[in-house]
């Protein structure tokens, strides 16, 4: 079998045959010692240097005591969006010129390209009340280009609320990521579904599914069944949520309607059902389930019907995901050669190739350009073994890995946004289950922080 | 999994442990390689063992299907070699190799012997045949069933506690489920929900399949020993509920289990 990390390949020749063994002790004994596995490159922070953006605090429109609390949060948010971008550089407040320009007509562009700015470019504007409405004037400039800086200008007109202006803010950054990233969409309009937990682990705990944006405001349940709900994927409109849920014949799918704002029938047939996958054409989900007492994956189609299993290993196979990209692959979880690792195989079942061959893996995630996984594993697995549960990414085509999270504690449920560049997961410093939160970081590893309280996991990035 | 207990020879063992010294010094003096501990073994451990012992017999003995009901037949199958003189009890002396179709009334050992030169080796199978229950008139009306009392019920079915990231029954957890089977074959009007738990390591939705096989193990031993399979549910909670929720053994092991109770 072929895997990248080096020790494991020398166990399994080790057992091989003589020969194997003798070459292998030479190679020890002259060969220099075995480096890390080298980095993989996700494509955050690579290539050309992040671009430097100064981004200037909106000039209030007039003296207006209403607007104030919503400039606050429109200044607030359009900073963290661009900072947590991942493709910028953003030049300290505390380095900005005096003054915030309302209108390139304000604007001293050298006092921004110059040091100690040394901004490439610069985000500006202005926002008021006009008419009843919250009235927003963007632009950003190239402050290099003198004689025709305008890069965007834009207008955004909505009725006034502090939503609103976090809305707007959205908006604004995700023209300025997209003009600014390589064409790629930003994610500042994204959601997050996850799981919170409420009660006591041991007696009446109670879970149900949430919803977020992408930065962790705006906080909602969607579920409000009093049940244990686990595994959200939302479909690839954003119309639909498929979940696990607990009731009297053991965990089953569930269908709720963003839409309908209700849950809609979902007849997937006997037996527990469990971690739900969206294709990405959204006309079919892959899904776990043991109609026969062995759980193996399934597919059918998105209203339910027309199971049929595509695994055939007696034991445990769950939580697969699919190529977001093609749709024809699904990776997921198998124990069929002892802990659970991790597996892709084609979407209709053949071409099963083993991925990771030691400790124990979970939870993979497939990054939207096809080229990544991301899981949670454990390389060391065992009672009493040192180490932890970590996020990993590996690369598909050279199953290169490489290792996000250290020493923070228990990681698990990775999930990639849109735009590749960030990854969402639950950590627990501790590595109780009611410690869980949901954390965000690049793909890199860089820029970790939390997005919610403790009792939520399980986090799932919306497809776009 | 395999239900095959074939012991093992013991000549195997020194052999292999010879050829793995073999091994290791042949390792250290092409490589050279100084960490090598066996490099100053005695070369006179290369001479030729005076006189080679006899060959230890082997034997396997596996029966298809291993669990039948009573009247249908199994298909036992045994291979044996440097054996002289083959017996299986029950049936008596057999040939080296073969394969023979019985079919036995109640659940049996078969036991195979196998005597040579160098010594005897034995091996054994355990055939599992379902006695059928006389049948109890289905009740309809669920709520006039007697389902007896809960303390009465957990007193005499236990919950079956499992090893870690396993879901086979240990012995203790095969002579509790025995015992469960007999209160519940004498009291054919109660119905029940297994339970498979997980403790709180390792992936939520993997331990549900855990938690789903170790039920479903749980099941396979009630009914092996004469439960009805239609009065047993399944339901698998995975790590979702937890008994208690210290960071230590014993309390994993009180989360790793099939709990039994009643289904009203």
């Amino acid at each position: 079998m072929e895997s990248t990390p080096r020790t494991f390949r020398t166990h399994a020749a080790l057992s091989r045959s003589t020969i194997a063994v003798l070459l292998l002790a030479l190679a020890a004994c002259f060969a220099p010692p075995a480096r890390a596995q080298d980095n993989i490159l996700t494509g955050t922070s690579t290539g050309v240097t992040s671009i430097r953006i100064a981004v200037a605090d909106f000039k209030p429109l007039a003296d207006d005591p209403q607007t104030a609390p919503f400039k606050q949060t429109f200044d607030a948010t359009l900073y963290a969006d661009l900072a947590s971008a991942g493709i910028f550089d953003i030049v300290s407040k505390s380095l900005m010129p005096p003054g915030s320009p309302g209108a390139p007509a304000e604007i001293q562009l050298q006092s921004y390209s110059n040091a100690p700015a040394s901004a490439a470019m610069l985000v500006f504007g202005s926002l008021g009340q006009a008419g009843g409405k919250l009235l927003a004037n963007g632009y950003l400039f190239d402050v290099k280009n003198l004689q025709y800086p305008q890069v965007i200008a834009k207008q955004y007109s909505e009725a006034p609320s502090e939503d609103s202006a976090r809305q707007i803010a959205h908006r604004f950054a995700d023209e300025i990521i997209y003009r600014l990233g390589g064409g790629t969409p930003g994610i500042a309009e994204t959601k997050i579904y996850y799981v919170q937990m409420t009660g006591d682990l041991t007696s009446d705990v109670s879970k149900e599914i949430w919803q977020m944006d992408y930065d962790g405001a705006n906080q909602r349940p969607i579920t409000h069944l009093g049940a244990i709900s686990i595994s959200p994927r939302v479909s690839p409109d954003n119309t639909r949520l498929a979940f696990a849920s607990l009731g009297r014949y053991g965990f089953q799918l569930k269908m709720y309607s963003l839409l309908l704002d209700r849950y809609v029938a979902f007849p997937i047939g006997n037996g527990s059902t469990e971690s739900p996958a969206w294709a990405p054409s959204g006309n079919e989900l892959a899904y776990a389930s043991a109609p026969n007492g062995s759980f193996e994956i399934w597919v059918a189609d998105s209203n339910g019907n027309l199971g049929r299993r595509i695994t055939s290993f007696r034991g445990g196979n769950v939580s697969p995901t699919y190529n977001p990209k093609t749709g024809a692959q699904i990776a997921f979880i198998s124990d069929r050669t002892g802990l659970p690792q991790l597996y892709i195989m084609n979407s209709d079942g053949s071409s099963v190739q083993q991925m990771t061959d030691g400790g124990y893996a979970s939870s993979p995630s497939w990054s939207p350009n096809g080229q990544f996984l991301a899981f949670a594993w454990d390389r060391k697995y065992g009672p009493g073994a040192p180490g932890g549960q970590d996020i990993y990414v590996m690369e598909v085509a050279t199953r290169k890995w490489t290792q996000l999270t250290h020493d923070g504690g228990r990681c698990d449920f990775p999930s990639w946004s849109p735009d590749n560049r960030h990854i969402v997961y639950a950590n627990s410093s501790d590595g109780r289950a009611n410690h869980m939160r949901v954390w965000t970081m690049l793909t890199d590893g860089t820029q970790r922080r939390p997005l919610t309280g403790p009792g939520a996991d399980m986090p799932n990035w919306s497809w776009k | 999994m395999t239900h095959t207990h074939s012991s093992q020879p013991k000549s195997f063992l020194t052999r292999s442990l010879r050829s793995a010294l073999f091994l290791a010094v042949a390792l250290g003096a092409v490589s050279g390689c100084h960490k090598t501990p066996a490099a100053n073994a005695n070369p006179d451990s290369f001479a030729p063992t005076p006189a080679p012992l006899p060959p230890v017999p082997t034997a396997s003995l596996t029966a298809d299907p291993l669990a039948i009901d009573l009247g249908q037949s199994v298909v036992l199958n045994w291979r044996t070699t440097d054996a002289t003189n083959v017996s299986i009890e029950g049936l008596g002396p057999v040939n080296p190799n073969g394969t023979q179709t019985v079919s036995p009334t109640a659940s049996t050992n078969f036991h195979i012997v196998a005597k040579g030169d160098g010594g005897t080796t034995e091996a054994s199978v355990r055939v599992t045949v379902r006695v059928p229950v006389a049948p109890t008139v289905p009740v309809d009306n669920t709520a006039t069933a007697d389902m007896g009392s809960e303390s009465v019920f957990h007193d005499n079915v236990q919950d079956v506690y499992f090893d870690y990231d396993s879901y086979e029954l240990r012995a203790d957890a095969q002579a509790s489920a025995v015992k469960s089977a007999s209160f519940l074959v004498a009291h054919p009007d109660i119905r029940i929900v297994v339970g498979g738990y997980c403790d709180d390591r390792g992936s939520a939705e993997y331990n549900l399949a855990l938690g789903e096989n170790r039920a479903n193990a749980t099941k396979t031993a009630l009914v092996n020993a004469g439960v009805a399979p239609a009065r047993v549910r399944v339901v698998s909670y995975g790590k979702e509920k937890q008994f208690c929720t210290d960071e230590s053994e014993s309390c994993w092991q009180q989360n790793r289990r099939a709990q039994f109770s009643l289904d009203r």
